[in-house]
């Protein structure tokens, strides 16, 4: 038969050019057509809102005194901490040499020791056996504070146990002296003095460091707008302060100082006990002595610094603690999305309609993403909404989270979910069958965070991260840093430990790594889908 | 009015109305279409030639040589019946034409191209390999609106080929639920979505019930009429019967006959003749003289080869040799496969074109 003559047939249908967002387009259309996926999604959501209910509405085992519900018959609950400038919940407690400062002055010692005693042991009497030490944050020092009341505003120069000269200021701000004498244990002695020095100007206080008395250094220079409030009148109170935070133990700092020079009329020193020596107080009065010029101050255990996770204060983040649960849904749809098509044949009908198998994978992994994006950032901002008031009634102190943090918290959870789905998608294309995809992305992602959060504290006690921290440094759930609402402080020493809510990798880290885990299981399947047979 | 609806159903407004901008043509469409795309390089669609062109397909699995030098040529214009055993190679040479299996040795290309490097496949090669291949919690409709859009196609293309393939009823219903033949239909409707020059169905009979058969095979006729390439595979000669103009058939992964279907049955029946005559031997002398072969198989019956029934005639009558009967021996489709494949070692090799 000749055939050469004849033309073949032409199409009037055929679309101007290929696009991949035509695959995108039809990889979505294939997600929302099944309904059973469409619903796993909705399910991610719910589990993740609805889970910020029974993790919110915690009972702190203690009556709220809010004063409208009249007498508490269960035990009253401690007082709240005092709260700093920023709203954020501090502990406000230590020894504190003040005189009044009306306008603008300057304040200049010079520290020529600092010793302090720490409890080594159970002693009698219910009290702990003493002995001689430092902690490494103890501290020592001159301050100007906006007034005597807990939480106030302030700006402080001084020796620590063993970080050398710091500068701080309204609880959260630390700076390091310019010195360079940090890790010089005790960082002063008779020999080897160091000097300090704090001017204050209108609503702003300058902090100096010097070995000599002579050449100052600037630290740096702080506005406070609290040292202007009209309340005080102009008048502040400045003076020397010892402080030794023991997280509760028994503890003293003492500090020695000489060359005490004030610019201002000196009218003697009030020695106060910042807080008292209440819950919220210092865990023992202070002393001092005079000699000569020469003033001896001992402040018993407490701390000018922030309240940390791990002593008393809650984050916000306890809202979106249903986002584990709520990965299983997406996990499963993203992961059957795949599978569905290997058990049915049907992934040979998608590579006839789009022979790029690259093209197929990145369009599958496109919608994946924009399915976990869109559910997290819904379900985190629902659960955020629900969840912080709920925390704010349970009289524990919630931690404040500024905006950023919160937009942060949000869009980091739909990236966490993103990324989690397109993990599954692309192991379910290396396994190809579901129940083995399922199974295996669920180990991946679950498994290393349930050892971390079970074995982690109890195994490695306070002040580690215990011995499961490794899970949340390089697997896929170290992700879950991008939630952490709480900020970690240099100068507390603190548990910063996973059931505190903090994670060892900084947000954005942490979502690199399950990234980079994504990434290389992405390229994994698209290097067997390319290499297979169909 | 009607082009404007072309134009708008067709997604190709911005090329035509380009084209009517510049005072070239108010034409309709298609004609526009073919002189832009003409311009645009061979991997677009009407510059393609609508041929396949298997040549020298190898493909091993494991202990089984599933291809073993398979070479032969799809043209457009006419239904190529692609028959075989179960286990020859049929559906391993359609996953190698559509990309989907790579073959040991050897290329399958469509228009010179192979699949994986077509723009927009589905407007170029429909196919139906496997009817079963859906998501059974997903419509029918759904299922071909994916794949609609895979190809940058609008809706209105997905309803017209419900309505082509008669699946109206039941294109919103899950396609979980469609029997055997709505399925067929459905992947039918799918290969047609992109209106496509070349068409690729494997067994498109099985599970459709005789009303479904007669409607396969006039749809196959009628998209061969319209010029387009088809290829189908069948286990069953018979399926092939009235609608393929041309056979590949193959045993054990090689082609054993490539022939059009008029030279296959002629070579079956073998051009032979019956004649039933009172006088065999004046008739063997006579038939023979005039360059026949012509065996005798007693009782009066001869069967002539290499004449035709009206030469015959005319040579019994002028000898005045008289006959009682002079019949065509023909062969159905069915028979002249049976031949070619018990003979399969003698044909093998001898593909002619």
């Amino acid at each position: 038969m000749t055939t050469g003559a004849v033309t073949p047939h032409r199409s009037p249908l055929t679309p101007e050019r290929d696009s991949f967002w035509y695959l995108v387009h039809a990889e979505w259309t294939k997600f929302r057509t099944v309904r059973g996926w469409v619903i796993a999604a909705g399910v991610t959501i719910l589990a993740i809102t609805a889970l910020a209910f029974p993790f919110c509405a915690i009972s702190a085992g203690c009556a709220v005194n809010n004063g409208a519900s009249g007498t508490a018959s269960a035990g009253a609950c401690p007082p709240a901490p005092p709260a700093g400038p920023g709203g954020e919940p501090v502990q406000d407690a230590f020894y504190f040499l003040h005189q009044p400062l009306t306008g603008n002055g300057t304040i200049t010692v010079q520290l020529t020791s600092l010793t302090g005693q720490v409890a080594i042991g159970p002693g009698s009497n219910g009290q702990s056996q003493m002995g001689s030490g430092l902690q490494p944050w103890s501290k020592a020092g001159i301050i100007i504070k906006e007034n005597m009341s807990q939480g106030s505003a302030y700006a402080a120069m001084m020796v620590t146990g063993s970080h050398g000269v710091r500068m701080q200021w309204d609880y959260v701000n630390d700076r390091p002296g310019l010195g360079k004498r940090a890790g010089e244990a005790g960082g002063v002695s008779a020999s080897a003095p160091r000097w300090l020095r704090l001017v204050r100007d209108g609503d702003t206080i300058t902090g100096y460091d010097s070995a000599d008395g002579t050449h100052w250094a600037p630290v740096d220079t702080v506005t406070l707008p609290g040292l202007t409030d009209p309340k005080q009148a102009g008048t502040v109170q400045a003076g020397l302060f010892t402080a030794a935070p023991s997280n509760g133990n028994a503890a003293t700092t003492t500090g020695v100082f000489q060359h005490i020079g004030l610019s201002w009329p000196a009218t003697g020193w009030t020695a106060t006990n910042v807080g008292g020596t209440g819950p919220n107080g210092v865990g023992q009065p202070g002393t001092f002595s005079q000699s000569g010029g020469v003033l001896t101050v001992t402040g018993g255990s407490g701390d000018i610094a922030p309240l940390t996770g791990g002593a008393g204060v809650i984050s916000v983040q306890r809202a979106l603690l249903g986002t584990f649960f709520g990965l299983i849904p997406l996990i499963v749809a993203a992961a059957m999305f795949i599978t569905g098509e290997y058990r049915r044949g049907l992934i040979r009908v998608s590579l006839t309609a789009a022979p790029r198998r690259s093209r197929l994978l990145a369009a599958k992994a496109v919608v994946i993403a924009a399915v976990g994006f869109v559910a997290g950032v819904v379900a985190a901002a629902l659960a955020l909404a629900v969840g912080t008031p709920l925390l704010r009634k349970t009289g524990i102190p919630v931690w404040p989270v500024s905006l950023l943090t919160e937009a942060r918290m949000v869009a980091g959870t739909g990236a966490l979910l993103a990324l989690a789905g397109v993990l599954a998608l692309a192991i379910a294309i290396i396994v190809r069958r579901s129940a083995p995809a399922i199974t295996t992305a669920i180990v991946v992602i679950f498994v290393p965070y349930l050892l971390t959060v079970g074995v982690g504290p109890q195994g490695g006690g306070h002040g580690s991260g215990g011995g499961g921290d490794w899970a949340l440094k390089v697997t896929p759930v170290a992700a879950m840093a991008v939630q952490q609402a709480l900020p970690k402080f240099y100068q507390v020493a603190a548990a910063y430990v996973v059931v505190g809510g903090y994670y060892p990798l900084a947000p954005w880290a942490g979502l690199a790594v399950e990234c980079a885990w994504a990434a290389a299981a992405l390229a994994l399947a698209f290097f067997l889908l390319r290499r297979r047979d169909a | 009015m009607l082009t404007a609806a072309i134009v708008a159903a067709s997604g190709c407004r911005v090329v035509c109305l380009r084209a009517y901008a510049r005072g070239q043509t108010a034409a309709p469409c298609r004609w526009v279409r073919g002189q832009m795309r003409r311009d645009r390089g061979p991997r677009h669609l009407v510059a393609m030639d609508a041929t396949i062109k298997i040549d020298g397909l190898h493909k091993r699995f494991g202990e089984t040589q599933a291809l073993d030098g398979m070479t032969f040529t799809v043209r457009p214009g006419q239904v190529t019946g692609f028959i075989g055993p179960n286990g020859a190679g049929k559906s391993t040479t359609m996953r190698v034409i559509l990309g989907l299996d790579a073959p040991d040795a050897g290329t399958a290309t469509i228009g010179g191209y192979p699949y994986r490097s077509l723009r927009n496949p589905l407007c170029h090669v429909g196919s139906l390999l496997d009817a079963g291949a859906l998501q059974p919690g997903r419509s029918g409709r759904n299922h071909l609106l994916w794949l609609a859009h895979s190809q940058g196609l609008k809706a209105g293309r997905v309803d017209e080929v419900i309505a082509l393939t008669g699946l109206q009823a039941a294109a919103r219903r899950k396609a979980g639920g469609y029997s055997l033949g709505m399925r067929q239909r459905l992947g039918i409707a799918a290969a047609l979505l992109g209106d496509p020059p070349v068409l690729i169905f494997d067994e498109p009979y099985n599970g459709m019930d005789p009303e479904g058969i007669v409607w396969m095979k006039d749809l196959l006729r009628s998209l061969a009429a319209q010029d387009r390439a088809v290829l189908v595979s069948s286990h069953l000669m018979g399926e092939l019967e009235g609608t393929a103009g041309h056979l590949v058939v193959i045993g054990r992964g090689r082609v054993i006959a490539d022939t059009s279907v008029a030279d296959l049955i002629a070579a079956a029946s073998g051009n032979r003749i019956t004649l039933r005559t009172m006088a065999p031997a004046d008739a063997m002398t006579a038939l023979a003289s005039a360059g026949a072969e012509v065996t005798a198989n007693g009782s009066g019956v001869l069967t002539v080869s290499n004449l035709s029934s009206e030469r015959v005639v005319a040579i019994l009558t002028s000898h005045a040799i008289s006959f009682s009967e002079v019949s065509a021996h023909r062969a159905t489709l069915e028979q002249a496969y049976m031949e070619l494949t018990s003979q399969s070692v003698e044909y093998r090799g001898e593909a002619t074109s």
